[in-house]
């Protein structure tokens, strides 16, 4: 990659257990380029969402803590800001979109409060004019007759034009980096695809850089320049999306892959799956851990593996046992 | 082969009460007017988009609701209006998988417990039996036998849905309505779920009514699928048909929407505008014309638009809105044909 607006290296947060201190997120590296979209794939506590959470620092409090490691944003490490600076950097230079549209927003407030409120905390602007640009906002993402919704509450709204406003919240001081945590996840196919279509127009239009997690490989694959695949609080794949599908090398991102129903495989046969789940942060062991949900037993468990650049661009965990092998058992196709 | 449900014309409407009186001012039109059959051992997808009645057919089906009208048929028995004691018996041959495994399972109930209350319910097992039973339904669903004195909260998503499903097996049912039984589950978990419900289906003999938002889940676990607007079936076909030769204008739509899972593959959309319609007050005539703004709507309000069967097995409401070209022409043939 050419430039990175957005840069972690060696990332470590942590939390406080009563069994002791538990790291959700084990030193964690990639770059997000300029202009592009960085998607953060892996199943529900492989880490995502605190990657997340410790890039903007809204941990929970006081459990969560980074333990290590520099986010570097327009080249001051955000790990080390005041948490009044850091408040600036939030909802000012990098927006967030959260999942559930409807605990995203306060129920209690018209949304023109809510969207009103981006821009009088971080633009110096009067309360008429923040009122005329949240129109703007509410048109920008598409919403019809903004003038009548703005006075609307959440709940007059359906889940897809929730999720716009929110679009609409995360965008509104032109952000240079927007992060999206399952954007479409609680929304229906069509509407999945509408918002999809938008954010990915507004992007254009916009020229901003994007965090995109999703569980979603279809969401990956369409949306996504860079591809970093987490499983259990680590990365183990790293590559640009075509190369990732064409090419996919840890044995997770396989068995990801192979047991997905796609609409084209025949119907009722036996899908590839991945065995067992994935283990509790507690019980994590040092080694590979995609080794300790196949049950292996040997050094692979004991030593962390090297995460090595295998071809240009493509980088991988590089476990001597899931480097190469297919994540999956039975199945025919 | 002789239909092990059947489902005429069936309608679930649920009043609206408002005013100072609390009269009832209007009725969500839930379900609207829907038949279907599922043979024994046959798998009926059920594919819609959230609010389009697909949940409330399945209650309505297993009877956990009164029907508001149609009938309901399972086993050449009409049930559609049996009372809650007349019900009971049928619970054997009929039982539900639902959604969410955390909120299904009685949280201060050891797995055991759960296990056990079919079989104490519909009586008469002593309790030695029933203990090896719950051993036999763990295996069967793939959790070791020590599970039985665990709690729900001891176990992960994949695993509490096994104990649902094994919950659904005990009393050896021929039909499992499964409402969203993999949503909540991660992707990896999800093929282990649904590889399970295929397996149980060949050695047991099972028929399933899969309900999910997700037509890839649908197409890959059904014989045939049915798809759902609004309250109504629009299109209903084998799988491979559905995908293959869809022919109502919002089955392509579903299916143009679902991303996949191939970056090099272009992305050609159909993108619709707007939401569901709501059932309360739905559009006079075809529900997804009036979402698209078809220039053919007017033609529609007030209309029936029954399903014709425009080939063998393959059954679409006869919409001029929602059929093109050949389809179209031949749909309102058979329209004519039958009204004529």
């Amino acid at each position: 990659m050419s430039e990175s607006i957005l840069e972690v290296r060696d990332l470590i947060t942590a939390f406080d257990t009563e069994g002791g201190l538990v790291r959700a997120v084990d030193k964690v590296n990639f770059a997000v380029p300029r202009g592009g979209t960085l998607g953060i794939v892996g199943e529900s506590g492989c880490g995502k969402s605190v990657t997340a959470m410790s890039i903007i620092r809204l941990l929970p409090q006081p459990a969560g803590r980074i333990l290590q490691g520099e986010v570097t944003f327009k080249g001051r490490d955000l790990t080390k800001v005041s948490p009044r600076e850091m408040r600036k950097v939030r909802g000012g230079e990098i927006g967030v979109i959260f999942q559930e549209p409807m605990t995203a927003l306060n129920p209690v407030h018209r949304i023109g409060k809510q969207l009103t409120e981006c821009f009088l905390l971080h633009k110096k602007m009067s309360k008429r004019e923040a009122w005329e640009a949240s129109i703007e906002m509410l048109r920008l993402v598409r919403i019809p007759a903004p003038e009548q919704r703005i006075g609307d509450y959440p709940h007059q709204l359906s889940g897809g034009m929730r999720q716009r406003v929110v679009i609409a919240m995360a965008l509104a001081c032109r952000p240079d980096l927007v992060i999206a945590d399952e954007p479409t996840t609680a929304l229906d196919v069509t509407v999945q695809a509408q918002i999809l279509d938008l954010m990915k127009r507004l992007q254009n239009e916009l020229g901003m850089s994007m965090i995109l997690i999703t569980h979603d490989l279809g969401v990956i694959a369409e949306s996504c320049d860079e591809v970093v695949v987490m499983y259990a609080g680590r990365v183990v794949e790293k590559a640009p999306v075509k190369e990732l599908f064409a090419n996919p090398l840890h044995a997770y991102t396989r068995g990801l892959l192979a047991s997905i129903p796609r609409i084209e495989t025949t119907p009722k046969t036996e899908l590839p799956v991945i065995p067992g789940m994935v283990a509790g942060l507690k019980d994590f062991v040092p080694g590979c851990r995609f080794c300790q949900r196949m049950e292996r037993r040997g050094p692979s468990l004991r030593e962390r593996p090297a995460f090595i650049e295998a071809s240009p661009g493509h980088w991988v965990e590089a476990c001597p046992v899931c480097y190469g092998e297919s994540g999956t058992k039975g199945g025919g196709a | 082969m002789s239909d092990l449900l059947k489902v005429e014309n069936l309608k679930m409407h649920f009043p609206v009460h408002g005013g100072v009186m609390m009269r009832q001012t209007g009725a969500v039109r839930a379900v609207d007017g829907v038949s279907l059959s599922i043979r024994p051992g046959e798998t009926l997808g059920l594919v819609g988009e959230s609010g389009c009645g697909k949940s409330t057919l399945g209650k309505a089906i297993v009877r956990l609701l009164k029907p508001t009208a149609g009938r309901i048929e399972f086993e050449g028995v009409d049930i559609t209006n049996l009372g809650t004691a007349a019900v009971r018996p049928l619970r054997r041959d009929m039982q539900m998988v639902f959604q969410d495994p955390v909120e299904s399972l009685n949280a201060r109930h050891s797995v055991r417990e759960i296990l056990e209350e079919p079989y104490i319910i519909h009586g008469g097992m002593p309790s030695a039996e029933r203990r090896k039973r719950v051993g036999e339904l763990l295996d069967r669903v793939g959790l070791p036998a020590t599970s039985a004195d665990r709690y729900p909260f001891e176990f992960s998503g994949g695993q509490r849905q096994r104990i649902g499903i094994a919950r659904a097996l005990a009393l050896n049912p021929k039909l499992i309505i499964c409402d969203e039984p993999v949503s909540a589950l991660d992707v990896s978990v999800q093929s282990q779920v649904l590889n399970l419900l295929l397996e149980l289906q060949r050695e047991m003999g099972l028929a399933y009514l899969f309900i999910a938002h997700d037509l890839a889940v649908v197409k890959h676990i059904s014989d045939r699928v049915a798809v759902m607007y609004l309250g109504k079936i629009v299109e209903m076909a084998d799988s491979e048909t559905i995908y293959r030769e869809p022919k109502h204008a919002y089955t392509k739509a579903l299916l143009s929407a679902i991303p996949h899972p191939d970056p090099t593959r272009e992305v050609d959309r159909v993108l619709l505008e707007g939401d569901v319609p709501s059932p309360i007050d739905p559009p006079k005539g075809s529900a997804f014309g009036h979402r698209i703004a078809h220039p053919r709507y007017d033609e529609t309000i007030g209309k029936e638009l029954p399903l014709v069967e425009i080939s063998p097995d393959h059954w679409v409401a006869a919409d001029p809105c929602c059929l093109e070209g050949e389809d179209l022409k031949r749909a309102e043939a058979l329209m004519a044909g039958v009204s004529g």
